[in-house]
């Protein structure tokens, strides 16, 4: 079974057809890409524009070649500067990620570059990425919790090309992940920084359209609104139907959106040691949980947060623990469910190996 | 609600507590209230102009505690600027505004930081609007209307609060079964009924009304003004209420304020004022009801 989907994955292993859902665990699609033939093809339903989408690029994916879940260093390629930005934007961006830390959770405005990928590709997560990462670092960049796709390798490898950066798939040999809609499984550490992707930094844009209105909001703390909508979910559906971007309180102070990340994930951030540092490349806003800082996902007394998870095992590694995605595996509606962490699901594929 | 704070704050004051403290016991219209109170809000030398229209012409007015005053007057005569004033909504060109709050502590309203006031808004204090869509959420529920200045104030318990809603919805005479009804499903009678549950859920000590009944019908306004004096008496509230309906003011109020071109033509005691006018427009505005 681990070998259907190997972190070496330049083998084309056959056949195996998956597609995956962001939204939750539940829901299915079915795939798009019909039986192409040749090398494992996964698409993954993105809120990014589609031309870059796996399942339309089944001849882009077969041509990468990728022979290792670590890479090391490599030249920088000319004519590039370090992290691709200028030094003054670094600089820029840097006095932008440190208010950011002093105030957890607050929205600090940056001046925003274009970047050779469109809005929605992350453009946020990759200027901050930019300009903290150092020659040393190691780089580690998922996408919906996964390696390999297109997305997670373009921006791989683009700073591979433009920082000569060594990168890795493995969580806890990164020193720098960049993600969007994922924590990973495994814990992470003093000295790492998780780099979210933003699509809309705003946690009361929905409840409130009018952007001076939330600012204030914002600056006296009045956030009754927000438990307003929570508690319409619960006299509507009977409880909190919030599963991704749920809304949560940092440093007991300024109320978060965590980005379209499960909710199931929320826990993580709280009190974690890592430094987690948050860039919206189109709304132009940056901010930041420093380590250990409290966060919360808000709830009522008699409606506490659930992190919901499939009630499910990986079908791969047999993680009870992790979060799903549910994916097609055939063309006769066969589905299962397997870790969205694909280093997590490997590295456990590989020790039950070794154990046998 | 979308406060319209044309203020800027100035410099931080807080208001003292803003506890929510049981109001005096009220005795509703034709009760007494105890001279040596100190008033709960005082207003003096209050002064805006529009261009070349002075809304408010150095006007000084004082509500005590669980004193309903009625503001009569003409349309365009200033009454709804005056609410604004008053309520720290608008700023005025000359004048002051002092609230005192529970703990004895009085507070310049329009020198008072925006959070204080904001707080003030959703504790002490209450605004009901002439139109209930500027006073409710119309996309959420009318459970989730009552509720907001609960959650706003630190409610986190959804079984409390709504059963606080319920109740609310009772004392207001709105099934209860309605809880999880939009506003927009509610007849204009019961969305003013609705809007003032969420106002009073909180048990504010003083709260402003401009027009309540204002575009309802007849017999709507009528049944509305019997609710608003029985609740009234029940939690003791002071009452600034902005009115043209001179019935309405003498069922409510304990005194009168009638306004011209801005200014205060005349005040003193309801009956008195409206039995005994003095001034030769209140004495017109007197005549054209008892024509009418
Ligand atoms: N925003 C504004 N800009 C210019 N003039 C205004 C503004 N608001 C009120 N006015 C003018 O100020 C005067 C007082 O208006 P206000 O609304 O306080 O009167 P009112 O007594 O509440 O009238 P009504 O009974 O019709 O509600 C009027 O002449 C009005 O036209
Ligand atoms: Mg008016
Ligand atoms: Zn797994």
């Amino acid at each position: 079974m681990s070998t259907m989907r190997s972190a070496e994955g330049g083998a084309p292993l056959g056949g195996e057809h998956r597609s995956r859902e962001s939204h939750g665990p539940t829901a299915t699609r079915s795939a798009e890409g019909g039986a192409a033939p040749g090398g494992e093809h996964r698409s993954r339903e993105s809120h990014g524009p589609t031309a870059m989408r796996s399942a339309e690029g089944g001849a882009a994916l077969g041509g990468e070649q990728r022979s290792r879940a670590s890479d090391g260093p490599t030249t920088i390629e000319a004519g590039y500067n370090f992290g691709y930005l200028d030094e003054n934007t670094k600089r820029m961006i840097r006095r932008a990620l440190l208010k950011a830390v002093a105030i957890p959770g607050h929205q600090v405005p940056f001046g925003s570059r274009e970047m050779p990928l469109p809005y929605g590709w992350g453009t946020g997560g990759i200027q901050v990425t930019a300009s903290v990462i150092g020659p040393q670092d190691r780089l580690k960049v998922i996408d919906q919790g996964a390696d390999d796709t297109t997305n997670a390798v373009s921006i791989r490898r683009f700073f591979a090309k433009v920082a000569g950066v060594a990168t890795t798939e493995h969580t806890a040999e990164a020193t720098i992940i960049q993600t969007r809609h994922r924590i990973p499984e495994v814990k992470l550490r003093e000295g790492q920084i998780l780099v979210y992707q933003v699509p809309m930094p705003e946690p009361l844009f929905r409840l409130e359209p009018r952007v001076s209105e939330t600012k204030r909001m914002h600056a006296l703390a009045d956030y009754g609104l927000m438990h307003v909508k929570l508690y319409e979910d619960i006299a509507r559906h009977g409880h909190i139907a919030i599963s991704y971007n749920y809304p949560v309180m940092v440093g007991g102070r300024y109320l978060m959106s965590p980005s379209p990340i499960p909710a199931f994930d929320n826990p993580k951030m709280h009190r974690m040691p890592a430094l987690q540092l948050f860039g919206a490349g189109r709304e132009k806003r940056i901010y930041a949980v420093p380590p250990y800082t409290s966060v919360h996902s808000l709830d009522f007394e008699d409606h506490p947060f659930q992190p919901i998870r499939a009630n499910a095992a990986c079908a791969l590694c047999g993680a009870r623990d992790s979060y799903l995605d549910e994916v097609v595996t055939d063309d006769q509606g066969g589905r299962m469910f397997v870790c969205s962490d694909t280093d997590y699901c490997n590295t456990r594929q590989g020790s039950r190996e070794a154990a046998e | 609600m979308a406060m319209q704070t044309s203020h800027t704050p100035a410099h931080p004051h807080p208001a003292g507590g803003s506890a929510v403290t049981p109001p005096p016991v009220g005795e509703g219209r034709g009760g007494g209230v105890a001279a040596t109170d100190a008033p709960l809000l005082e207003a003096q030398g209050l002064t805006l102009r529009y261009g070349p229209i002075t809304a408010l012409d150095d006007v000084g007015i004082e509500i005590f505690p669980g004193e309903v005053v009625a503001i009569v007057g003409e349309s365009g005569s200033g009454k709804s600027t005056l609410l604004r004033v008053l309520s720290g909504l608008q700023r005025p060109e000359a004048g002051t505004v002092t609230y005192r709050a529970p703990d004895g502590g009085a507070a310049d309203i329009h020198r008072m930081g925006e959070a204080a006031m904001r707080r003030l808004h959703r504790t002490d204090w209450g605004f009901v609007h002439q139109n209930p869509r500027d006073g409710l959420r119309m996309g959420v529920s009318a459970g989730g209307n009552i509720g907001e200045r609960l959650m706003a104030t630190g409610a986190r318990h959804y079984g409390s609060i709504r059963d606080a809603a319920t109740e609310w919805l009772r004392r207001v005479e709105i099934d209860p079964a309605r809880i999880d009804m939009l506003p927009r499903q509610f007849s204009g009678g019961m969305q003013q009924r609705l809007q003032i549950a969420r106002t009073l859920v909180t048990h504010p000590r003083l709260v402003f009304m401009d027009e309540p009944t204002g575009g309802l019908d007849v017999s709507v306004q009528a049944r509305l003004l019997d609710l608003i004096r029985e609740l009234v008496a029940d939690l003791g509230l002071a009452v600034l209420l902005v009115t043209h309906d001179i019935a309405a003011a003498r069922l409510l109020a304990h005194r009168l304020l009638v306004m011209r071109h801005g200014s205060v033509v005349e005040q003193g005691l309801t009956d008195r004022v409206l039995d005994d006018p003095q001034h030769e427009y209140t004495q017109l505005l007197v005549a054209s009801v008892l024509a009418a």
